[in-house]
């Protein structure tokens, strides 16, 4: 039966293809089977999302060794919409990247690019389709060691000590997963997600185990960039190759909150993280600080990248506030910004990389007059800024939309207010660089710079469209994510 | 005495410590990386140790013994050993590219020089 291997392909494909790249060495034949690896990996996950839809969990067991002592992969309607998001993100960035890596990375280097774009994608669907506790350890760590190398591979020499930063910041992190792991196998000698499930509720008063979930809750903080962890974003966004920022912006940190609810809600269960633990208090203190801050942050920077950037941070913090709300409406919200936010990020950097190579740079002064030089590379800035801003009609407004009636359900004002400020606050840094395309003159109006490819403004137009799609039709993505929610809180699937 | 005979675990947590604070109050890249090498050290241990049984001998089938040590937390840090040993490589290449393009290892010295850009 292929179907019932579906979850192992998932992963082994772009494992396998990644030093096939480094083998090739020519740059565009692994572009190419970069691409066909990636466009295969988004057929698996659209169909592991339908089987999931239809028939219920799928579980692949490797070996053929049952469950608590082999390694189980565990696709659930949860993480198959991770996956058919971060195999959808990557083919898009990929279709871009044919061109749009080789402004940044020499020729000789592509297959090496390739290479590690490609384990950081293994990296990031095994994490997602894992269901053992230390084998999402190890994905973390190939994915996170892939992206280091990704960031690096800047042209600016800034993007060296963002890559240092995040190395070293994502280490402690990974080390504090890894701890967590132990202690959990301490007491309940199991590393099985679903097994701990089982077991973990009888042991809540153990100190082992409490332990155990603090420091599961800092290290993915760390891997996600909640506040005030998020200190090396902002840095490795604005450093690494454009192609990079939209790639682990729009999947990296969706991946990491995916890893961080299903512990809460699945594994720990939200009754130990919300009861036993203060974790409530702590997430929405976090969250909202998150939005306060990375939003005014981001108003006062210079550089584009780097302020969407402190952008993504806040919206991070939208997505804590929705996991801190312990009710299916919350964490259903969470799970749709997982995907809207991932297609306006990936949006905005992808057309910022068509801005930056016409143009010369990223800094706010660099774009002045684009939108007559660029017409509809600024057309797809706006309109993903509106989305982010969270306009009607955009993927923006409804994950906002869902995420106010849950706060509303709780009755929590304060944080509505945070909302409703933070939006405001993204007016401000979006209207920032829409005045400077339409309103400002270019500072060389001899240089006439035209519209880019049609190849590239493809893909950009691609992720654009998608999010006034989404913007329209919630049914599709806020039905799964709302099953997903509902089978996360224990109900059926 | 409890706390006596929970000696390997204080050894993690003085490793561990000692390799945070390296890690932090250090201004050298290098030397950066040691104290990472020093905390995921710490772990290394604390699973080795969860792993041992008392009066327990090493996992080989022999007839006359009858308690085992548990080998499944020695070969998880293994896997863990690796890929620590990944991450100081690739720690340690970027601090050379990092000395080549701005010319020290000292973090100080170049947050200076990205501020005077």
């Amino acid at each position: 039966m292929t179907l019932a291997q579906l979850p192992a392909l998932q992963v082994i494909l772009p494992l396998i293809a990644a030093p096939l790249c480094l083998l090739l060495r020519s740059g565009r034949l692994a572009w190419l089977l970069s691409i066909l690896v990636s466009a295969t990996a988004l057929i698996i996950a659209v169909l592991l999302l339908r089987l999931v839809l239809e028939n219920g969990t799928v579980i692949y067991t490797y070996g053929g060794w049952a469950a608590p002592w082999g390694i189980e992969y565990r696709v659930d309607i949860a993480n198959a919409f991770v996956l058919a998001i971060v195999t959808s993100i990557s083919t898009v960035v990929l279709l871009f990247s044919r061109v749009g890596a080789s402004w940044e990375i020499k020729s000789s280097e592509q297959s090496l690019f390739y290479t590690a774009y490609l384990l950081c994608l293994t990296g990031l669907l095994g994490m997602t389709v894992t269901g053992d506790a230390f084998n999402l350890f190890v994905f973390l760590e190939i994915s996170s060691l892939s992206s280091y190398v990704l960031i690096a591979m800047g042209p600016d020499r800034r993007g060296l000590t963002a890559a240092y930063q995040y190395l070293i910041m994502g280490t402690i992190g990974a080390t504090f997963i890894l701890i967590a792991v132990g202690l959990l196998y301490m007491v309940t000698g199991t590393l099985n997600m679903a097994d701990l499930a089982n077991l973990l509720p009888a042991l809540e008063q153990s100190r082992t185990v409490r332990v155990a979930f603090a420091f599961l809750t800092v290290g993915i903080g760390l891997k996600l960039a909640m506040f005030p962890l998020h200190l090396w974003l902002p840095n490795a966004y604005a450093y690494a190759p454009h192609v990079v920022s939209a790639f682990l912006a729009a999947t990296a940190t969706k991946v990491a909150v995916y890893v961080l609810v299903r512990f809460i809600y699945d594994v720990f269960g939200s009754s130990f993280a919300f009861d036993s633990m203060p974790l409530q208090s702590i997430l929405v203190v976090l969250g909202a600080a998150a939005v306060l801050s990375g939003s005014t942050v981001a108003i006062f920077q210079h550089n584009i990248k780097r302020m969407l950037g402190y952008s993504s941070v806040a919206q991070i913090g939208y997505m804590i506030l929705g996991i801190s709300l312990a009710s299916v409406s919350g964490l259903t919200a969470t799970l749709v910004h997982l995907l809207n936010h991932a297609l306006m990020k990936g949006g905005l950097f992808l057309a910022l990389a068509c801005m930056a190579f016409q143009l010369g740079g990223t800094r706010l002064v660099d774009l002045a007059g684009a939108g007559r030089r660029m017409p509809w590379t600024s057309a797809a800035f706006v309109v993903g800024g509106l989305s982010l801003i969270g306009v009607p009609l955009t993927a923006g407004f409804v994950s906002k939309w869902l995420l106010v009636v849950a706060v509303l359900e709780a009755g929590w004002w304060p944080v509505l207010i945070v909302i409703a400020v933070g939006s405001l606050l993204a007016v401000a840094y979006i209207w920032r660089v829409i005045e400077m395309i339409y309103f400002r003159s270019a500072t060389n109006p001899d240089e006439h710079s035209e519209e880019t490819h049609w190849s590239l403004l493809a893909p950009v137009w691609l992720l654009i469209v998608a999010n006034v799609y989404f913007g329209l039709h919630t049914q599709w993505s806020v039905g799964v994510a709302q099953r997903a929610a509902q089978m996360l809180f224990g109900g059926p699937g | 005495m409890e706390v006596l005979a929970l000696y390997n675990y204080w050894v993690v947590i003085f490793l561990m410590m000692t390799g945070f604070y390296v890690v932090i109050a250090s201004g050298n890249l290098v030397k950066k990386i040691i104290g990472i090498n020093l905390f995921q050290a710490s772990v290394f241990i604390l699973y080795i140790s969860m792993g041992k049984v008392s009066g327990g001998a090493a996992p080989i089938l022999r007839e006359t013994i009858q308690t085992y040590s548990n080998p499944l937390p020695h070969v998880l840090i293994l896997t863990a050993i690796v890929v620590g040993v990944a991450t100081t490589a690739l720690g340690l290449a970027l601090v050379v590219r990092i000395k080549e393009a701005y010319g020290t290892a000292e973090e100080d010295d170049i947050h200076r020089q990205d501020e005077s850009l």
